[in-house]
Order: structure tokens, then sequence, then C-alpha cells
């Protein structure tokens, strides 16, 4: 083994602790309770508190906030040790996220692969910087499970695409500065061909943007519709016609992200709820088939988790993750409905209450809310045929 | 600890495969079974899976073993599983040398590790009296003698019973029935008093009635105290059932892929019944749940090897999960199989006969969700 490396990781693991320790407000180290606990950027954006903008610039001047991305986009340049090295320290003293947003862990990794250097530079910095707020312009009303089916046209117009045509479910679409989109810049050849991903300002008169109440209630979705939007052909990312190919890229990323979901937002055990909100009868649950259920969603749960670990490690030792990462997307999410689930039937009367405080959270809206993890990011349906077609190999016709 | 298995595993698990469908296809359990072979197993392959070091993969250096450790152990398990190999593997190796391992002395281990490991002799757990799984439930009673020591109950669904030549068999103390505490003896299966009544399972396996009628144990036979056998016998099946749960996982993953080649061959309506997306759902759910399966397999072998305290949890969570998930990948693969999966000609049915025996030794699924339940206090 190398021993200077080693010992250049373990400066660099004092020097970030210490600087953590230093720089790291107090407030900033508690428990994450609600969406507005972390920053997220953009041009609108405010700050919760005044420790939450201290954390932010602090990092964002450290380059922190993209960390493994290169200092000229204003990233750290961290490698992969440094890297897990910070996110191991920022773990230990629970410091939050100073900066969240689908521009850094959507766009960004995208435009690293795929963008040029003009793109490259202009946005990925402003992304680092929390400048812009990015959206997602995927799903359309007839394109739901079969995305490609997407028919929000952009029209060639000499230096710039004229885009018509409406989006769905775009989530923070009413705070977006610019949108990432999938649009059809071919109709004459197979769907999935004649598709582009383009960038586009959102600032514009031509779009708008309508919000969607869901059936818990509120929601981050929205409806966009876009009215002869002019978008600059700089703004074109990975040539005409090849979107579609980002666009499984990004959706892989999403899906193991959607899929992560489960375990991130897990603060108690299951069974320890169930044991608060139905008691013990002779150090049994005092519901047989609760408990039984419990045993065997917190089984499934491990397994979930240890199955992600497994995929992990077998794809550092040359299996990559591929179409795999549709098993975690399916799998952690309808284990997400049916813990919420559970814990409905475990809340009883006072858990239907709507939108009152209910086990760390709105129990009733929430679980509303986890119907969606199955429709999200490609339906289980879709995840199911993701599966059988590309690791079973099974025929289409 | 990386959850992928290194490459000496690795290279021990390609050989295995190498061997067993050479030398163990399912054709020889067809055979062992229609034959009516009195014995049930192959001694001749036994021996030859000894001299390849399997049936020491668990015992020290010392007492003439590989100590290879579990996770290698559970990739030769896995390949047994895939050819579903009639052996005594489990009840000597993973139980029998596991009791005498963690619970006998040193002249006890010289005097069993060296010759199981070569092969030339069979041990059996004489432990369940009850319909179903119930290893704590002891009512076979021992009372002490004027030169040791007297058994006496009656023992059902012992592993191999019908080969084994020696049986470890769990006791109470008959002077002081009250006592919870178990103790476990290792008794020659040639004693007198000991009668044997070879049953003959769904799976084709070995299992027996093994009745002792005042068997005459010595000092040296006892394993372990008197009445302290209890730690001992849990160790062991943790260990049974993990190791088992790596030969469930063999088995449904060879019954799975056996399932989706027939969906890519078979025809009605005139395409592949394989392009019907209500097949694919299924079989894309099943491979989602053998993925899990996986996962718990390797992670509890990692426990055995390093000692982990969590070791009885990481047993229950895996043979449970592992036992319901090889119940459906058996039923679906009948299903999926149709008509043929119901005739003895084709093979995918032997699957489903292991299942269900596997499913109930050393615990079935119920047994296991209550235990696990037991054990994280709810």
């Amino acid at each position: 083994m190398d021993t200077t490396i080693q010992t250049d990781l373990e400066v660099f693991r004092m020097e970030t602790k210490a600087w953590l320790e230093a720089n790291c407000p107090e407030s900033m180290r508690t428990p994450v309770k609600k969406f507005e606990d972390i920053y997220g950027g953009g041009s609108e954006a405010t700050f919760d508190n005044e420790d939450q903008k201290i954390w932010f610039e602090r990092m964002r001047d450290k380059g922190w906030t993209a960390p493994a991305w290169p200092t000229s986009y204003g990233g750290a340049g961290l490698n992969k040790a440094e890297h897990k090295v910070l996110k191991e320290e920022i773990k230990k003293l629970g410091c939050r996220s100073a900066l969240w947003s689908f521009g850094l862990t959507m766009l960004g990794p995208a435009l690293l692969e795929f963008g040029n250097e003009a793109q490259k530079l202009e946005h990925l910095t402003r992304i680092s910087r929390g400048e812009v707020w990015w959206c997602q312009g995927y799903s359309e009303p007839g394109a739901g499970s079969d995305l490609a089916d997407l028919q929000t046209r952009a029209v060639d117009n000499g230096d710039h695409f004229l885009v018509s045509g409406q989006k769905v479910w775009t989530s923070y679409a009413d705070k977006a500065d610019w949108c990432f989109c999938l649009v059809r810049t071919n109709p004459e050849v197979p769907k999935h061909h004649g598709i582009s991903f383009v960038l586009i300002n959102m600032r514009q008169p031509s779009v708008e943007v309508r919000p969607i109440k869901l059936i818990s209630g509120s929601s981050p979705f929205c409806e966009t519709f876009f009215d002869e939007t002019v978008v600059p052909k700089v703004n074109l990312v990975g040539g005409l016609n090849n979107g579609w190919t980002i666009a499984k890229y990004l959706l892989t990323h999403e899906r193991s992200m959607i899929g992560g979901i489960s375990e991130a937002g897990q603060q108690k055990l299951l069974s320890q709820i169930a044991i608060e909100m139905v008691g013990l009868e002779d150090g049994k649950l005092a519901d047989p088939v609760l408990r039984t259920e419990v045993a065997k969603w917190l089984i499934n749960g491990a397994g979930i988790k240890w199955s992600m670990e497994r995929m992990t490690d077998e794809a550092k030792a040359g299996a990559p993750i591929g179409a795999k990462s549709s098993f975690f997307k399916y799998y952690a999410t309808e284990l997400n409905k049916d813990k919420f689930e559970l814990m409905l039937s475990m809340g009883g009367f006072e858990g239907l209450q709507w939108g009152e405080d209910y086990l760390d959270g709105k129990l009733a809206r929430d679980m509303c809310r986890t119907k969606g993890n199955s429709i999200e990011g490609g339906t289980s349906e879709v995840q199911l045929n993701i599966i059988a077609k590309r690791i079973l190999n099974l025929p289409t016709k | 600890m990386n959850l992928v298995i290194n490459e000496e595993q690795q290279m021990l698990k390609t050989s295995a495969k190498e061997f067993l469908k050479n030398r163990a296809p399912i054709e020889a359990l067809r055979k062992l079974r229609d034959s009516k072979d009195p014995k049930g197993y192959d001694p001749q392959l036994w021996k030859e899976m000894a001299e390849m070091g399997w049936a020491s993969l668990n015992i020290p250096e010392a007492y003439g073993g590989m100590d290879f450790g579990f996770v290698g152990f559970g990739q030769v398990l896995e390949e047994m599983g895939r050819t579903l190999v009639a052996s005594p593997m489990v009840s000597t190796c993973l139980v029998g040398t596991s009791i005498i391992n963690f619970g006998g002395n040193t002249m006890q281990k010289e005097n069993f590790l060296p010759r199981i490991a070569e092969g030339s002799i069979l041990l059996s757990l004489a432990s369940e009296e009850s319909n179903a799984h119930r290893p704590l439930k002891v009512s076979t009673q021992y009372s002490k003698t004027d030169d040791g020591y007297s058994i006496s109950g009656k023992k059902v669904f012992v592993l191999d019973g019908n080969v084994a030549d020696y049986f470890v068999v769990t006791t109470t103390d008959a002077s002081n029935a009250s006592a919870n505490g178990i103790t476990l003896f290792i008794v020659d299966a040639k004693s007198e008093g000991i009668t044997i009544e070879k049953k003959i399972m769904m799976d084709s396996r070995n299992a027996a009635i093994v009745t002792f009628d005042n068997v005459k144990a010595t000092e040296a036979d006892l394993i372990g105290e008197e009445g302290k056998g209890k730690k001992t016998l849990e160790k062991a099946l943790d260990i049974a059932r993990i190791g088992l749960s790596a030969e469930m996982l063999g088995s449904m993953q060879e019954a799975f892929d056996r399932t989706i080649s027939y969906l890519k061959e078979r025809k009605q309506f005139g395409v592949v019944i394989g392009t019907f997306q209500s097949l694919q759902h299924r079989a894309a759910q099943m491979y989602c749940e053998i993925q899990l399966c996986k996962s718990l397999v390797i992670k509890s072998l990692q426990a055995i090897d390093t000692d982990s305290p969590m070791l009885p949890y990481m047993a229950s969570m895996t043979k449970s999960k592992v036992g319901e998930v090889l119940q459906l990948i058996t039923n679906e693969g009948i299903q999926l199989f149709g008509g043929i999966g119901m005739t003895d000609d084709e093979e995918i049915g032997f699957f489903m006969k292991r299942a269900r025996v596997a499913q109930q030794t050393f615990g079935d699924y119920n047994y296991h969700l209550d235990r696990f339940a037991r054990l994280s206090g709810f």
C-alpha cells in the first residue's frame, strides 16, 4: 500500500473534520424535518434563517456544494476517496446538505457526461453556486409510461428552435428558472430516434405554469405549457435527435434516487412504532396479524438495503448496475407504500385526521403521497417490463 | 464487509458446479428414488466429495479440515441445491460438525472431526419430537446409572437417521423434569436399545424415527456440561439454517433459470409464451425476490464467519424469506411449465418436492417470522 496516499487522505480527513466543526452552525447539525430545512437555490430563493445562509455560502465558497465537480465549474475537484471522506465526516457530524436541487443531482451529472464545454461552464457553475432552480420537463398528458411517445415539438427556426406543447408532473416548475426538457425534433422517424434534449429558459412570457393538487392535498407538481418558446441552438445538449440516450441515463439516475428514499427517510424502526401504537401483550405485539406483517416488512426492508449494497459492490467489481436500478425502484417504492399502509393501520382513528401531525409527519397526507412512488420515475409495471426485457432477456415478439 | 465473493471462493463455486453437473445431476436423484436404494444416498459420491475437501470446509485445520469459511462453504451448498444432490452434507457437516466444533471437548474433536473430514463417518442430530420444529421442547430423558447414563425417548424427522453412524441426541434430566436445561449426548447408532425406522420423504431423501430405549452412555459421550447444551444446539441450528438457506438459494435459482428458458421456447397462439406481459411480470417479480434472498444469504454467511452476535436474527430472517421465496418459485415453475410440469418426466417437480422438505427442516416460514419478531422485542 502506498503510504503517501494513505497519509494525504488522513491529513485531508483531519482538515475536513476541523473545517466542518468550525464552519457548520449548530442549528445546521440537527435532523431535517421539513422541505424548507434544506436550501434549494434559484433566482427567487430565500433563506429559511440566517444559519442556513451562512452554511450555504461557506460550503459554496469551498466548492463543497458539488465537491466532485472540477473547480472550473464551481466544484472542489475532489477525487473519489476524498469525496467519500467528506461524506463520512459530514455524516458523523450530522450536517445538513448545504444545497439540494435537481440541477445538482440530475442535470449536473448529465451535462458532465453529454454537455459541451460552453454548456458546462455556464450551467454547472451556476448550479454549484445555487443561482438557478432547474425543473425536469419529461412526462406529457399522452406520454407517461410510454415516455418516448412525447409530442412537444421543437421547430427549427434558424439559430433557434420554437418549442410548443404541454409537459405534466414538472416538479417545482412554479419556482424554476430553467427546464431541462425532452422535445420532438423529428416526427418522421421511429419515436426513440426523433427526440432531443434541450435547456429552456422558463422566464419568458411564452411559458405558462399551473400547479396540480394531488390526493394528498398539496404537491410540488405542475403542468407546464410552451407556446412557441424560443430556445437558442446553443442550448441543445448531446446532439440533434440524441435525446433518448440522455433521458435513459437520467432515468436510471432518478430510479436509484427514488429507490433510496424509503431508506433515507426512515427515522424510527417500524417495529418501534408498532409497539408504541398497538402495545405488547406477553412480550408480543397485541395484534398477531400485524406482528407478522411488520416482521415481513422489516426482513424485506433489510433485504432491499443489502441488495443495493451488494449490487454497488458488484458494480465496483465490474458488473454495472444498469437495468438493475429498475429492481431497486420497483421494490423500494412498493415497500414504502406497504410501510405507510401499516403505519396508517397502526395509527387508528387518530391517524386518519387530515393534515395533522402524527408519527413524525402528516400521516394521512403522507400515506396518500406514497401512492405516487410507484408511478413517478416510471411505473412499477414499466420497471417490471424493463427487468423482463433487459435482465431476463424475455422476447418482445 | 464487501458483499461479493472473492476469487478463491469463486474458484470453489466453479469447480463445484462442474463436478456436480457431471457427477450428480438430478438424474442421479431419480435413480436413487426409482431403485428404492436402501441408503438413499450414494456413498461413492460422498467419498469423492470428501476427497475434494467438501466435508471439511468448516472443520479447523488442526483436526484435518480446510477451515475455508462459510461464505466459501455456502457456494458449494448453493451449487448442490442446483442439482438437488442427496447427500449427508446437511446432517453431518452443517449440524454434526457444528455441534462437535462448538460444544465438544478436545477429545471429542480429535475423535470425530478428522473422520467427518475424510468422509468415513456420518452424524445426525436427533432433536425433533413433535410434528413440527420445536428444538427446545425436549421430553427424551436421561437418568444417571452406576456406570454413566441411560437415555430413553422417541425422536422424529432425524435426517439421514437410517445411515448415521452417530446420533447427537437432545435430552432432559429425568430427576429434575422441571429444569429447563438441555443435555447433549453423542451415541453410537449401533448401541443396544436404538431402533431406527426409515421414512421416505417427498424429496426422496432420508429421514427416520429413532427410538432410544435405555440406551447406555458414558461421561465421555456427554457434549458440554449437563443441562447446558442449549447454547451449542441453538448455534449449530442457526448455522444449519443459514447453510440450508444457501442450498435453497441454489435450488430457487436453478428452478427459475429453467422456467425462464421454458418461457423462451414454448410456443402457443403462434408465439413464444415469454412474450406475454402477464408472464413477464411474474418472472420479473420472481427475479426481484431472488435478489433479496441472495443478499440475505451472503450477509448471513458472513455473520457466521465473523461470529456476529446478530447470528440468530440473521438466521431467522434468512430462513423465513428464503423459504417463502423458494415456495413461490417452485409453484410458479410448475404453473408456467403447464401440463408438462405436472409430469414425473419433467424435472421441475423435483424442485417443488425438495422445497417443501427444506422449508420445514430447522423451522419453517412461520416459525422464523415469530422467532425474528421475538428476538426483536415485539
